[in-house]
């Protein structure tokens, strides 16, 4: 029985909300819903998805305003009562602004917005996010694409430390296409119920389009919650 | 009624490609004498303001909590009174 209720927020200018929704709700069959940025409330969601693409057209910095935008309120309420809440591109980006995790996407160090696949290395498979890749699939290197201008990972020292020690940092790219600080692709919150990651695992979800190692991110969210 | 004139650049620490990029521009066209360039975002807000240290509270929230980003974001500004000569 599915206990995930999926709800995907739609930004002014997201553009991977309609890819989230249709691995969620077509390819993975869980309950899934819009949540439009003008809601005050999540509503009975359970998990949330913030996806990619341009809100507010990254006017100031990336993910600046969407930060302050009426659905997030209510996503930093429930995230800070543990909610699982994932911010996939331009959703990591407003995770960050948001505060619910630490650091900042940086321009990308050679100034050009890069598009390509990339391999991951999985350096924590015991999160709420990566737990499917344990047991019979055992993969520790998955290959998803990237799509942004600005995913170069940056924190401070003290932050850097504090994330290497509690091994939040899960996905490191295996060849770095942005110049992100230790090569970070993915990280998670203290109590790892916040996972933000630059790359696409639902451009990654369906066999028929070249590859789903990415779908075992969401796979293991249904799996964490049942 | 005041001005706030905001720059925010990148902080020191962090690299600044853009900055560089122009820098070499900068160099190729002969201006030998130009050691740094730095890039950085540049805001006006009109104030409805009854001092200019209230001008001046009010400017510094705003960037603290939305135009700069302290990670990466150093900022700073003018206050200047467009009301003629009262303030400084």
């Amino acid at each position: 029985m599915n206990k995930a209720k999926f709800g995907v927020v739609v930004f002014p200018g997201s553009n991977c909300d309609h890819d989230a929704y249709n691995v969620l709700k077509h390819e993975l069959n869980q309950d899934t819903q819009y949540l439009w940025h003008k809601d005050s409330s999540i509503g009975n969601r359970n998990v949330i998805v913030i996806p990619g693409g341009f809100s507010y057209g990254d006017y100031l910095r990336c993910g600046a305003i969407a930060r302050f935008s009426a659905i997030m309120k209510d996503i930093v309420r429930f995230a800070d009562n543990g909610g699982i809440v994932m911010g996939i591109c331009n959703g990591f980006q407003i995770v960050c602004e948001a505060g619910l995790l630490p650091g900042v996407l940086l321009r990308n160090a050679n100034l050009k917005f890069v598009c390509r696949n990339v391999t991951l290395n999985i350096e924590n498979k015991n999160t709420i996010f990566t737990k499917a890749y344990n047991g019979n699939l055992n993969l520790n290197q998955i290959t998803v694409p990237v799509a942004h201008a600005e995913g170069n990972y940056f924190c401070e020292e003290d932050t850097l430390k504090e994330l290497e020690e509690n091994n939040r940092i899960i996905f490191r790219y295996a060849d770095n296409p942005n110049g992100s600080l230790k090569n970070i692709a993915g990280i998670i919150s203290k109590n790892g119920n916040v996972m933000g990651m630059m790359p696409h695992p639902e451009r990654a979800s369906e066999k028929i389009i070249d590859g789903n190692d990415g779908r075992h991110i969401f796979e293991s969210v249904i799996q964490s919650l049942n | 009624m005041y001005s706030s004139r905001i720059k925010i650049t990148l902080r020191k620490s962090i690299l600044d490609p853009q900055g560089k990029a122009v820098e070499h521009s900068i160099e190729s066209l002969g201006f030998k004498n130009v050691k740094d360039t730095r890039i950085g975002k540049y805001i006006e807000l009109k104030l409805d303001a009854a001092s200019e240290d209230e001008a001046k509270k009010i400017t510094e929230e705003v960037c603290k909590k939305l135009l700069a980003n302290p990670v990466m974001e150093d900022y700073e500004y003018e206050i200047f009174n467009l009301n003629g000569n009262t303030g400084k």
